[in-house]
């Protein structure tokens, strides 16, 4: 590789994009002939090229190693196991997390509920509310280092950690803030209590984001919190720790520990938790859920995705194709409400699928940190195998594939934007979630079919509609049994909306005020 | 067998059979049990249903959930109120089968009629807890974003041994309330008036399907209703803590939902007038549509 092509990701080196380096693309495959005669006017190889626009990462302080929030201090765990987490987009260390083992839960849960009966509890919930909206005010403050630490750490662009996941974040500690003293119109005709202390297990795709999501309506409702964000995104979470600290919230009434799988097992079955609220894959929702059978443990769970993002012909088309990459593009994918299956009205396939393929080549795969990336890292090596497999899986299966002729890095973990078609219900890349930035591509005629082919999933957590005729939009929405709808638009969020699965992509809603139902007994 | 009077005509003895799709067909096992009172006397011989028998309740449930929820609000609570009033008119025949199975007069009196009151209070629900529990979010950014509830599905019920009529008629009410299709596997010790209670739904205008009953074994049937794969939800009213946690444990093969309820089997029928009861077998759906021109 010439050295001009190295990608460093400090953001003082500008990175180079060549017109052609198949040598540098992990994921290439033989791409097979666009049999399209249409060709783009754009040459998006020689027309479509940005300036590096690199994010400092000078302000941002980080510690070689970050121990076990419990308490209200960072505390070393009883057995000294540490593990890296490393920068996906360059698979360098960044820091060191402690792993949290028995001891160190139990700690954690005593806190925790400790501080449930004694402190958090007795304290007047309009002061309650009056800590969260600290919190969300210091995520303000501190809204460009934890945006920098979210792409560093997790891989996603800029461009996102900055303009979605912190801001975000903030709100929806901004909102439940406010319900803290007004659970009474919550739930009407009870008088709601909180259930005492919440277990809570985020996924790696929104660290921080994710951690707003369980710890703002749990201490709004006036539960405690031991939370444990995935291994390879501790990052946020621990500077929400030091946040929490600041906001001089009274000890134990959030505890963050880190580690992987045991130690959230550790964390589902402990008995002392009241309440479980999970974010992660159906396969491990499952055996969440199993796992708590015979407790007293209610619980939440926000797991995994297939939804169908639906293209009618009398859609705006141009709309719909930034609706279809914001669909399955956002995040590399990584998301569970992803519109990962595309079904196109016949009429309009070949001019959406020309349209989609000019978006896709525009697309800027590369360092997460320069604020023109679209596409950033692979979370992790093991994420980038898992997709890497699907694809081939879909070649194999017959399915004809395009992938954006882009560049990637050598270093680091990446994907080129991919879109499958001539694939079948039947196709595993079709049925599977791939939570990466493969989109699959199915026709339909009418209605009924492709209500019919887009409930044909174990899955129901989100939908797309895409059409300018309102009736239309209300008769789809009432048909698909999924618990979100975009109707032309596609994977919006926020804290005053609730969100949540049908069928197995999970149990009961986060979000607005249907989110502070799972953390109250009444 | 019940005993004549000399001067009285032959008795015509009821068969009471399953309630599938609308229809009463004996059970396709051919299987049977002797329901006795306490004396020993057989009252009847009651169908064993067996797992094909849920399957195919299974069939037909899915099928009627589709055009259930889609009736308007309206419609489903008249036809939950039409139910009470078929129950009014035959309720010296549910309280003569409570009283055969053994439930003191006074007390199946009682039971009947706070079954119908129940059934009053649910029809009332019908078309007013969507707005309870629905809610437009003002969202930060240019959407029209709201949310509101819709039917689980197909929900799987298991009745309480008590409250043969109550409780089976206390766990239906909800589910159907809110656009659900049900299989209810009724009291085993006390299955008549579950069998009854279909003819009851029979002429109520709820359409074939939407509520199927089942009465057999309760430790050999649990399993169907928690595993199959196109069941939603389960209910859960018998009360025994080591049947719940084999549901909870099945319930995750396909993450249905579970709710279990105390009050089913030694509740009064004010205990059991809840739209939360309803709200646990609704999802919540919450739609986005952009704002402009």
């Amino acid at each position: 590789m010439s050295k001009k092509n190295k990608l460093i990701l400090n953001g003082k080196k500008k990175i180079n994009r060549p017109k052609t380096n198949a040598s540098l693309q992990k994921t290439s495959v033989s791409l097979p002939k666009t049999k399209g005669k249409q060709k783009p006017v754009i040459n998006f190889k020689t027309d479509w090229q940005y300036a590096s626009a690199p994010e400092s990462i000078s302000h941002i302080q980080l510690k070689k190693r970050y121990e076990l929030f419990i308490n209200g201090t960072f505390v070393a765990p009883d057995k000294p196991v540490y593990f890296d987490t490393i920068n996906p987009a360059t698979e360098q260390k960044i820091a060191e997390i402690a792993e949290a083992g028995e001891s160190d839960v139990n700690k954690a849960v005593k806190a925790a509920a400790d501080a449930q009966k004694y402190v958090w509890s007795k304290i007047p919930a309009s002061e309650r509310a009056k800590y969260l909206f600290r919190i969300a005010r210091i995520i303000q403050e501190k809204s460009r280092e934890l945006a920098v630490i979210e792409t560093m750490d997790g891989g996603k662009p800029i461009r996102e950690s900055r303009d979605i996941d912190i801001p975000l974040a903030a709100a929806h500690f901004f909102y439940y803030a406010g319900w803290a003293d007004k659970l009474n119109y919550a739930v009407p005709g009870k008088t709601p209590q909180p259930l005492g202390v919440a277990g809570q297990i985020i996924p790696w795709n929104f660290p921080l984001l994710m951690a707003a999501w369980k710890i703002a309506p749990a201490l709004a409702t006036g539960n405690t919190v031991v939370l444990k964000p995935a291994e390879t995104t501790s990052l946020t979470a621990l500077k929400l720790a030091e946040i929490i600290q600041e906001a001089d919230l009274p000890p134990g009434v959030v505890n963050i520990i880190t580690g992987a799988g045991k130690t959230g097992s550790l964390i589902v079955n402990h008995p002392d938790i009241n309440k479980i609220a999970f974010t992660g894959s159906t396969d491990v929702g499952k055996i969440i859920q199993r796992s708590l059978a015979g407790t007293a443990k209610k619980y939440t769970l926000e797991l995994g995705g297939k939804a169908a993002n639906i293209i009618f012909e009398d859609a705006s088309i141009d709309q719909a194709v930034e609706g279809i990459v914001n669909g399955i593009f956002f995040n590399q994918g990584h998301v569970c409400c992803a519109g990962s299956r595309l079904f196109v009205q016949e009429s309009v396939f070949d001019k959406v699928m020309r349209k989609l393929k000019d978006r896709m080549e525009t697309l800027v795969v590369g360092d997460p940190l320069d604020k023109n990336t679209d596409i950033g890292a692979i979370n992790s090596k093991a994420q980038w195998e898992k997709i890497t497999k699907y694809q081939a899986i879909g070649l194999k299966e017959g399915g004809e594939c395009y992938q954006s002729s882009c560049s990637v890095p050598s270093q680091g973990y990446w994907f080129r934007p991919t879109v499958f078609w001539n694939v079948s219900q039947a196709s595993r890349i079709v049925q599977e979630e791939i939570f990466g930035p493969v989109l699959t591509v199915q026709t339909f005629r009418t209605v009924a079919e492709v209500v019919e082919k887009a409930n044909n999933t174990p899955y129901g957590l989100s939908g797309g509609i895409w059409t300018d005729k309102g009736s239309k939009i209300f008769k789809m929405a009432g048909e698909l049994r999924a618990g979100v709808i975009w109707a032309n638009t596609f994977n919006k969020f926020d804290p005053t909306s609730p969100f949540g699965g049908y069928k197995e992509s999970g149990v009961g809603r986060e979000g607005g005020l249907h989110g502070l139902m799972p953390y109250l007994k009444y | 067998m019940v005993t004549i009077e000399k001067s009285e005509r032959l008795k015509i003895l009821k068969t009471y059979k399953l309630y599938i799709g609308g229809e009463f067909p004996r059970t396709e096992s051919g299987r049977y049990f002797s329901l006795k009172d306490a004396d020993g006397n057989q009252i009847a011989n009651v169908c064993s249903g067996s797992r094909k028998d849920f399957r195919n309740a299974m069939v037909v449930a899915r099928t009627a959930f589709g055009k259930w929820s889609k009736r308007t609000a309206y419609n489903r609570s008249q036809i939950v109120y039409r139910i009470a009033e078929m129950l009014e008119a035959r309720k010296n025949q549910f309280t003569d089968e409570l009283t055969i199975q053994g439930v003191d007069k006074v007390k199946a009196e009682r039971e009947v009629h706070e079954a119908i009151d129940l059934l009053i209070y649910y029809a009332g629900w019908a078309d007013k807890y969507q707005q309870l529990f629905s809610s437009v979010n003002p969202v930060a950014a240019s959407y029209f974003n709201f949310s509101l509830p819709e039917p689980t599905g197909v929900v799987s019920i298991i009745a309480p041994e008590e409250n043969s009529l109550l409780g089976l008629v206390a766990m239906i009410a909800p589910v159907i309330t809110g656009g659900n299709a049900c299989v209810i596997l009724a009291s085993e010790s006390k299955p008549l008036c579950a069998v009854t209670f279909g003819e009851v739904l029979n002429s109520s205008d709820v359409p074939g399907g939407v509520v199927n009953i089942l009465t057999g074994s309760r430790k050999e049937l649990l399993p169907q209703f928690s595993t199959h794969m196109d069941v939603n939800a389960v209910f859960y009213g018998a009360g025994i803590p080591e049947e719940l946690k084999e549901i909870q444990m099945n319930a995750a093969l396909n993450v249905k939902r579970v709710a279990d309820s105390n009050v089913m089997h030694s509740g009064t029928g004010k205990e059991m007038q809840d739209p939360y009861l309803i709200m646990n077998f609704q999802e919540t759906k919450t739609i986005w549509h952009p704002i402009g021109i």
